[in-house]
This record gives structure tokens, C-alpha cells and sequence, in this order.
């Protein structure tokens, strides 16, 4: 690895990072004015012209809270818990192609921080990893209602990972890659997986929302009935971390959803450009489809009650996984037939 | 039992059709109604810039009149604070001395009066009782404070300026008083 290579990674993950901050940022204003659109309301504009300093006027906020850490719990988890959160939400970016290489400085250079060959894979572990914040910060807390909401966590994401795990495989099949980078290279112009995997992708969808802990499968936190769930007993900054971490999860995941299903940065009519041209053209692109993503997601979480455990557990084993697996099982006898296996 | 407003619903209880268990359309549904809020014109005031206009009948902070020469019109008959139901009113009168004629219109006058604004409801029963056209509630709104004390209005507050005067034409009674 040469020292320019260093450089312009180093350069890359640094720009990720704070591009990730600012939207999850952003997306809590976004998520609050659309919240008060819904509802007839007009939302927060008084920090600046339409109310877009409000982010910083809330992170403000949060740094000014006293930081309170209660008496029985366990310090070091409870410090430990929101960072986790924070660190696996800002991981995934890692994997993620965010548009064609770009030329700068006489150098070829990609946007993608690590090309893994099993980037899905990779995406998945580190998903799974982050439930682990959740439940080492409602444990830690030593408080009933923490503990009620880490134990929803992680009973739902155990539930819902394997239907999204088996609704991805279908995905792995039609591109025959793990990489990232060969899905979303597969997916030329139009020719989303979308198309092809429409049920894969609704299943995806809902795994996606009670991943993310998002209304309907808001459970683990639900105001009316636990609180604040696993961070009733966080204030200042640790909390702002598991929010903001989960406003992050939600712009990567979205990105993430993106490139499995909505052709990543491909856009239609893109072999009409090339160079830096289209490199900006399609991370504009794949910009879009993450907005358009989150948008959905607010608006569902603006729109539906939240589900009932055991409604949630029924949707989860009763539903999406023989759904999942027998979309998997078609799935699979299509591809063999094209290749000529059978 | 026979309906009286024809608003009765007969609940029913059946079990859902499979389209109604796979929840999607009923989903669907609700998102193109809370889409169609988003596009909705707001209808809210936003207050310290704009605010909301008050019907002519509004009932606010009162105002003690003067006629048009500036002289009080109250002659501390009594009749509001006996009008009051919630007992608001208290004033105390005084007989108008030589040289005076200029401040007040009749040779009686109120001395003091007060109102109590955490006693006051508002109804607006001071006005009607007034045969001197002397208290009108306005479209003002009373102020808040911190001691209670400061809620009793004396003349300094209600008497209105010579020089700025109060507009009460949207609420006048006419032909009470005769002479003007």
C-alpha cells in the first residue's frame, strides 16, 4: 500500500464520517418537520430561517445535559453500550460504493473505503454487533424497564435477521458475488434487482425497519410503555449517541438497500457519461435513493401503530421466514435452470 | 330503543377476509391519507409575528372611558360592581370640587377604582349595567405578572389617555345616553 493510497482512504473515511454525522443530523429536522407535515403542524423553525440550525441548537443541548451515570449501575457497560451503537452504525459505511471511481490528482480513485469480496457478509456481522450496544446499555442500567427494552431488542433482531439474512441470499444468487461492488456492478443502468425480487425486497423492507428499531417494530423503545426503553436511564451526550446512532444506521441502511435492490449508484442512461461527470451523476443518484429511502421510512413511522409482541413475533417466524425461504427455494431452482444445472 | 339521532352504528364482529389479514392495503391506505396531510396548507398562527384577529365581540382588559372634551365618564354609581358576578369591582367615590370640571364629567366621580383581573371572568356585565357608557371591555389582553398584587388594576391602568385613546367602537351600545 503505497502512501498516496493511505492518504486518499484516510481523506475518504474522514469525509464519510462526517457526511454520516451531518445527515443523521439532519435527518432528526427532516424527521420532525415531516412528523409535523403529517400533522397539520409546521415544526421547529425558529433556530434560523425554516428552523435548519435546530440540529445544532439539539446537539447543543445535549452536550450541556448533566451526564448522569445511576448509582447501581455498571459504570464501564454503561459507557461502553452507546458507543458500541455509535461505532456499528458508522462501520457499515465502510463497505458501501458510493459512486463510480473519481478522478482526482491524476489518480483512478474509488469510492468505496474497503472492497471487501464478502461486503454483505460484512454488513450483516456488523449488524448483528450492534445489538449488542442496545443490550449492554439496558443491562447496564440496572433499571427494569431498560432491561424489558434490551431483551425486545434482542429477541426481535435474532427473529427478523433471519428472514432479512435469507431474503439477501436470493440477491448473492441473481449476482453470483458477495462483494458489494460486483451487486451493484450487476445491476447496470436499469436493471435493478428490484425487478426480479420484488418479494425479497418487501421482506428486506420489513427486516430493515425492525433492524433499525423504527415504528412498527419500535418496541425495544416505546414511550407508553417502557419509557424510553433500553435508554431510559441515559442522559446528555450517551443518549444523543444512541440516537444519533440510530438515525445512522438509518441513512446506511437505506444505502444499503439501495445497492441490494434499487441498483446502487446505476442509474438509467448512465452510458451517456463518463469520468468525473459520471461519477458525480451517480453518487447524486445513489444520493437520491438513499432520500427517498429515509423518506419512506419516516413517513411509515409517522403513519402506523406500533405492533403488539406477539404480533411482531408471529410476523417475524409465521410469515416472513416460510416466505423468505420458499422465495429463496424459487429463487434458487430459476437460477440453476438458466445456468443449465438441471 | 329506537335511535334518536340516527347516528347509531351496528358493530359488527366478523373475522377478516384474507385481504384484510395481510394488513398491506389497509397500510397502503393509511400512507396516501398522511401523504395527503403533508401537502395540506398549515393553518397554524405562528404568534409573536402574526396574530389572531379577535371577533368584535371579544372581551378583554376593560377601559374606562373619557367623552370627547377628556373628562372621566364614571360617576361611581356602583352599578357594575353590583353587576359583577364574581365581585371584581371595588371603588370608592368623591364629590367633583370647583375647578375641576375639565377632569371630570358629572358632579360625582370615582376616587378609586379597581378591578381585580383574577377575579374577573370576563363576562362583560359591567358593560351592560354601565348607564354612563363609562366601562367597556376591550380587545386587549391582560398582561401576566408575578405577584398577585399586581393583577389589581387601579384608574392609572384602565382610565384611558387623553391623548391615546381606546377604540370600543366595534362593541358601542347606541342609544343608551341620550346627549352625547
Amino acid at each position: 500500500m503505497d502512501t498516496a493510497m493511505l492518504i486518499e482512504k484516510s481523506a475518504l473515511v474522514l469525509l464519510l464520517f462526517l457526511i454520516s454525522l451531518g445527515v443523521a443530523a439532519y435527518q432528526t429536522y427532516f424527521e420532525r418537520k415531516l412528523a409535523a407535515w403529517i400533522q397539520d403542524r409546521v415544526g421547529p423553525d425558529r433556530a434560523g430561517p425554516f428552523g435548519i440550525l435546530q440540529p445544532i441548537a439539539d446537539g447543543t443541548k445535549m452536550f450541556l445535559k448533566e451526564d448522569f451515570i445511576p448509582a447501581k449501575a455498571d459504570k464501564w457497560l454503561f459507557i461502553i453500550g452507546p458507543g458500541i451503537s455509535m461505532f456499528t452504525a458508522l462501520i457499515t459505511s465502510a463497505v458501501v460504493p458510493w459512486g463510480t471511481n473519481i478522478n482526482l490528482f491524476g489518480r483512478d480513485i474509488s469510492l468505496q473505503v474497503a472492497d471487501f469480496n464478502i461486503g454483505i457478509l460484512f454488513v450483516f456481522g456488523v449488524v448483528s454487533i450492534g445489538v449488542y450496544g442496545i443490550m449492554i446499555g439496558g443491562w447496564a442500567s440496572n433499571n427494569k424497564y431498560s432491561l424489558y427494552g434490551a431483551i425486545r431488542a434482542s429477541s426481535q433482531m435474532i427473529s427478523y435477521e433471519l428472514a432479512m439474512g435469507i431474503s439477501a441470499i436470493t440477491i448473492v444468487m441473481l449476482s453470483g458475488s458477495l462483494s458489494l461492488n460486483d451487486i451493484v456492478k450487476s445491476q447496470h443502468g436499469m436493471n435493478w434487482n428490484i425487478f426480479y425480487q420484488p418479494v425479497a425486497f418487501f421482506i428486506f423492507f420489513i427486516t430493515s425497519l425492525a433492524e433499525l428499531n423504527r415504528a412498527p417494530f419500535d418496541l425495544p423503545e416505546c414511550e407508553s410503555e417502557l419509557i424510553g426503553g433500553y435508554h431510559t436511564e441515559y442522559s446528555s451526550m450517551k443518549l444523543g449517541l444512541y440516537l444519533f446512532s440510530e438515525y445512522t444506521s438509518m441513512f446506511v441502511s437505506s444505502a444499503i438497500m439501495a445497492i441490494l435492490f434499487f441498483g446502487g449508484y446505476n442509474f438509467p442512461g448512465m452510458d451517456a457519461f463518463s469520468g468525473n461527470t459520471l461519477a458525480i451523476l451517480s453518487i447524486a443518484a445513489f444520493a437520491l435513493k438513499i432520500f427517498l429511502f429515509i423518506f419512506v421510512i419516516m413517513w411509515i413511522r409517522w403513519t402506523i401503530p406500533r405492533f403488539r409482541f406477539d404480533q411482531l413475533m408471529h410476523l417475524g417466524w409465521k410469515v416472513l421466514i416460510p416466505v423468505a425461504i420458499v422465495n429463496m427455494l424459487i429463487t434458487g431452482l430459476v437460477v440453476a435452470w438458466n445456468q443449465g444445472w438441471m | 330503543m329506537e335511535s334518536l339521532t340516527n347516528r347509531k352504528k351496528v358493530v359488527s364482529d366478523k373475522p377478516m377476509t384474507l385481504w384484510e389479514k395481510i394488513y398491506i392495503p389497509a397500510i397502503v391506505a393509511g400512507m396516501v391519507t398522511t401523504f395527503k396531510h403533508m401537502l395540506r396548507r398549515r393553518k397554524t398562527i405562528k404568534y409573536p409575528e402574526e396574530t389572531r384577529v379577535f371577533a368584535p365581540v371579544y372581551r378583554g382588559q376593560h377601559v374606562l372611558k373619557r367623552d370627547e372634551q377628556g373628562r372621566e365618564n364614571c360617576t361611581a354609581c356602583g352599578l357594575c360592581a353590583v353587576a359583577c358576578p364574581a365581585e371584581a369591582i371595588t371603588m370608592t367615590s368623591a364629590e367633583r370640587q370647583k375647578g375641576e370640571e375639565h377632569l371630570y364629567r358629572e358632579e360625582k366621580y370615582a376616587s378609586s377604582y379597581e378591578i381585580n383581573m383574577l377575579r374577573c371572568i370576563f363576562c362583560g356585565l359591567c358593560e351592560e349595567a354601565c348607564p354612563k357608557e363609562a366601562v367597556f371591555l376591550t380587545d386587549r389582553i391582560v398582561t401576566t405578572e408575578f405577584e398577585r398584587d399586581e393583577f389589581i388594576y387601579g384608574k392609572d391602568k384602565l382610565v384611558e389617555a387623553i391623548d391615546d385613546r381606546i377604540d370600543i367602537t366595534k362593541r358601542q351600545f347606541t342609544g343608551k345616553r341620550t346627549e352625547k
